[in-house]
């Protein structure tokens, strides 16, 4: 099978051959990271610009690794943005790295949709490092590729996703991967972080559960998402310690679950408030396992991108 | 092409004749005298000594009049002047229009009014009228001077773009301009449930990760303005109605006899939220695309007279202004150019709505909604009609477009019916 994407928007657009695809390609990268050299020459004389608009820690560190273990050419921009300063636009800087001959462009954008906007102007291919509320394909492929290599096949499984969905690029990632490759999906938070008709999600849809319990009494895994600081502020729930009471995962909830059942996290965490210390250190827990797999999926999905072999990559399709 | 050299007296004969009055398309000639219909008879041809415009072969009716047009003049003059805002209404066969008060500066002083009808003499391809604004710079807090606004000519009140959230300015602003007759245009949208939203509420903004902007965030809004209509008296316009809830809300207000009327755009009876799926910045409007079932509604009450005419809300943005991320772009498309047509090519010849309808929503019916002249074939009423060509094809592109701006997700479309110009007061203005 070919991955024959010039882009990688979002998961919504791949097909279960081609996910299944990127994680094979991973699992081949995944040895890569732990050689005493840590490098491969796959793309070596490609050029990645990686535009962060929004603060990453993680995901960009993850990235500018696997770019650098496949020995591709990078450089580096970083620029909080607002709808109120009016600087370059989002336009304007993206053709101007172009035109400095840029192969691929990895990016995060605080506005969902925004790649597929910059996909309107640019040569280059694109990849998503997440755009606004709409995907973080990466981070699903990660997560994936961490389930795979527990359970062998996702088929037929059970996750659930909990925490804010309507904010969560995260969660409607994992919604288009893990239905398309038929893991059944139970999503839980507070109905004011729920979107509108969010049940028809994903591939055959989801199932909405608002109590926590039921939701994950057959999961055979749970990932948590991160509650950010300031949707406290506009009032989407009443304070940390109601929403850790209600929707935290503490290892008394997990007396419950399935005795296989894992546990991940996107990162960050807040420690006591989606999660509880104790479960995060724990041995179900395989937050840093998604961490390490986190590089093998963009050294995958680079790779692939880039049309698999330096060299004879011709990837300016225009 | 036609070929007419300007006369002042004239016959138009050989045309199917639109008379929205009395729900009537037949052969029929128009007596043109001193730019006012002296005539309508209702034959194909007249025996004449004065000269003949043949028509035969087209349709010919009142000029369209369109209430709610953001002309851009002054402040925004990148977008639109008055120059080409007025000839991609005469384009679209529009004889008479009425601007939005969201310039900068506002419509707030009767100074504007005034600097606005003057350029409107000078350059101005159709009739203009205008709507003031209902508060000082549009913050929804003092009103302004209604009196002198009208007295300078302003025929109607908007905030629109903003809604006025104090209830009791609103109050005060319907009572005040019951006083004088004029109506209030209101943009119905509660901007605390509308929050940071981008596109309607619902699976379409939960698939492309926008806040959704629910349409009980537009029901809410009508429902309060029903109620001061009611306890004022005053005559309520509601502009782009968009939800199948607000038309609820008002067909129960009008059965109570309360004086609201609304309007629809074509974009909100044509397009979906599902058109979204792809970012098209030109597709952000406010109120948003909404639903199927919103949709369904609208057409009914397009039918069944809940919702009283046709208006496009043409909101010209330019290149620069559209071309960013979606959240950014400035809400709006242009529409007076392709208004009939569209609808003709969308309602008209799908069988959902008839043609005489569709004129009527966009002639008599917007005329008696804001108590503005036209939109009749009434002997002595100014001599405003258009001519189409409902059998020919035509493609709107950037070549053909006459606004300053090409902001729609229509480019590059394929139409049936296309105006072939107008008459504005008896002169003949050719279009193609």
């Amino acid at each position: 099978m070919q991955f024959k994407h010039k882009n990688l928007l979002g998961l919504e657009e791949l097909s279960s051959g081609e996910i299944e695809l990127i994680l094979d390609t991973a699992d081949n990268f995944k040895e890569v990271s732990e050689r005493v050299i840590k490098k491969v020459p796959a793309l070596r004389g490609i050029t990645i610009a990686n535009l962060f608009y929004e603060p990453s820690t993680r995901t960009k560190i993850s990235f500018e690794l696997a770019e650098k273990r496949l020995s591709a050419d990078i450089v580096n921009f970083s620029k909080a943005t607002s709808s109120v300063t009016k600087g370059e636009s989002l336009r304007d800087t993206a053709e101007n790295i172009e035109a400095m001959k840029v192969d691929i462009v990895v990016m995060r954008h605080g506005s969902s949709g925004a790649h597929k906007f910059l996909s309107e102007f640019l040569n280059a291919s694109i990849v998503n490092a997440g755009d606004g509320q709409h995907e973080h394909p990466t981070q699903a492929l990660l997560d994936m590729l961490t389930l795979r290599q527990r359970w062998g096949t996702l088929m037929g499984k059970k996750v659930t996703i909990i925490g804010d969905i309507m904010h969560s690029r995260v969660a409607r990632s994992n919604i288009w991967g893990l239905t398309k490759m038929g893991v059944k999906v139970t999503i839980c938070g507070p109905p004011t972080m729920m979107p509108a008709e969010v049940a028809s999600m994903g591939e055959g849809g989801v199932k909405v559960e608002y109590d926590l319990r039921k939701a994950i009494a057959d999961a055979d895994a749970i990932n948590i998402l991160r509650i950010q600081l300031e949707r406290q502020k506009s009032k989407l729930f009443p304070s940390f310690r109601e929403y850790f009471a209600v929707f935290g995962i503490s290892s008394d909830i997990l007396k419950n679950v399935q005795k296989d059942c894992i546990i991940m996290h996107p990162g960050p965490m807040n420690r006591g408030v989606e999660i509880s210390q104790e479960v995060a250190d724990g041995e179900r827990s395989v937050i840093l396992p998604q961490v390490t797999n986190g590089v093998a999926v963009r050294m995958a999905v680079l790779f692939l991108i880039a049309g698999g072999r330096s060299g004879e990559t011709k990837i300016r399709k225009g | 092409m036609i070929k007419w050299k300007n006369r002042s007296e004239f016959w138009i004969t050989g045309a199917k004749l639109a008379d929205p009055e009395s729900r009537k398309i037949r052969a029929g000639s128009i007596h043109i005298n001193n730019g006012r219909i002296e005539e309508v008879v209702w034959k194909k041809s007249i025996e004449t000594d004065l000269e003949i415009f043949d028509a035969e072969g087209y349709l010919v009716a009142p000029g369209f009049i369109d209430i709610h047009t953001h002309l851009r003049d002054p402040g925004f003059e990148d977008k639109e002047i008055i120059a080409t805002g007025t000839a991609a209404a005469a384009a679209g066969g529009y004889t008479s229009i009425a601007c939005m008060a969201n310039t900068n500066p506002a419509i707030d002083e009767p100074s504007v009014v005034r600097y606005i009808l003057d350029k409107n003499r000078e350059a101005g391809e159709t009739r203009l009228y205008v709507i003031a604004a209902v508060t000082k710079g549009l913050d929804g807090k003092e009103i302004n001077e209604f009196h002198l606004l009208k007295e300078a000519g302003a025929i109607a009140l908007s905030d629109d773009g903003n809604f006025i959230t104090n209830s009791k300015v609103m109050r005060s602003a319907l009572e005040y301009a019951g006083l004088l007759g004029l109506p209030i245009i209101s943009h119905c949208e509660d901007p605390d449930l509308a929050g940071d939203g981008l596109m309607n509420e619902g699976y379409y903004s939960t698939k492309l990760g926008f806040s959704g902007i629910p349409a009980v965030s537009e029901e809410i809004a009508v429902a309060r303005d029903i109620a001061l209509a009611k306890l004022t008296g005053s005559r309520l316009h509601i502009a782009h109605v968009s939800t199948a809830g607000s038309v609820e809300l008002i067909r129960e207000a009008k059965k109570k006899g309360i004086p609201v009327t609304a309007e629809v755009t074509p974009h909100h009876l044509t397009m979906d939220d599902s058109l979204l799926q792809e970012y098209d910045r030109n597709l952000k409007v406010n109120p948003p695309l909404r639903s199927l079932e919103d949709i369904k509604a609208l057409k009914k009450a397009l039918k069944n007279g809940t919702v009283d005419c046709i208006a496009t809300d043409h909101a010209p943005h330019t290149e620069i202004d559209k071309q960013v991320e979606f959240n950014f772009a400035p809400p709006g498309m242009i529409g007076l150019q392709t208004a009939f047509s569209h609808l003709y090519t969308e309602l008209v010849l799908s069988g959902e709505l008839e043609l005489i309808d569709l004129v009527r929503m966009m002639t008599s019916a917007p005329a008696k909604t804001l108590g503005i002249p036209g939109g009749t074939l009434e002997t002595g009423v100014q001599a405003d009609l258009v001519v189409i060509d409902l059998d020919a094809e035509w493609i709107f592109n950037g070549k053909v477009n006459r606004s300053k701006s090409f902001n729609t997700p229509l480019a590059d479309r394929s139409f049936n019916g296309h105006v072939q110009g107008t008459f504005l007061a008896g002169k003949w203005k050719q279009m193609v």
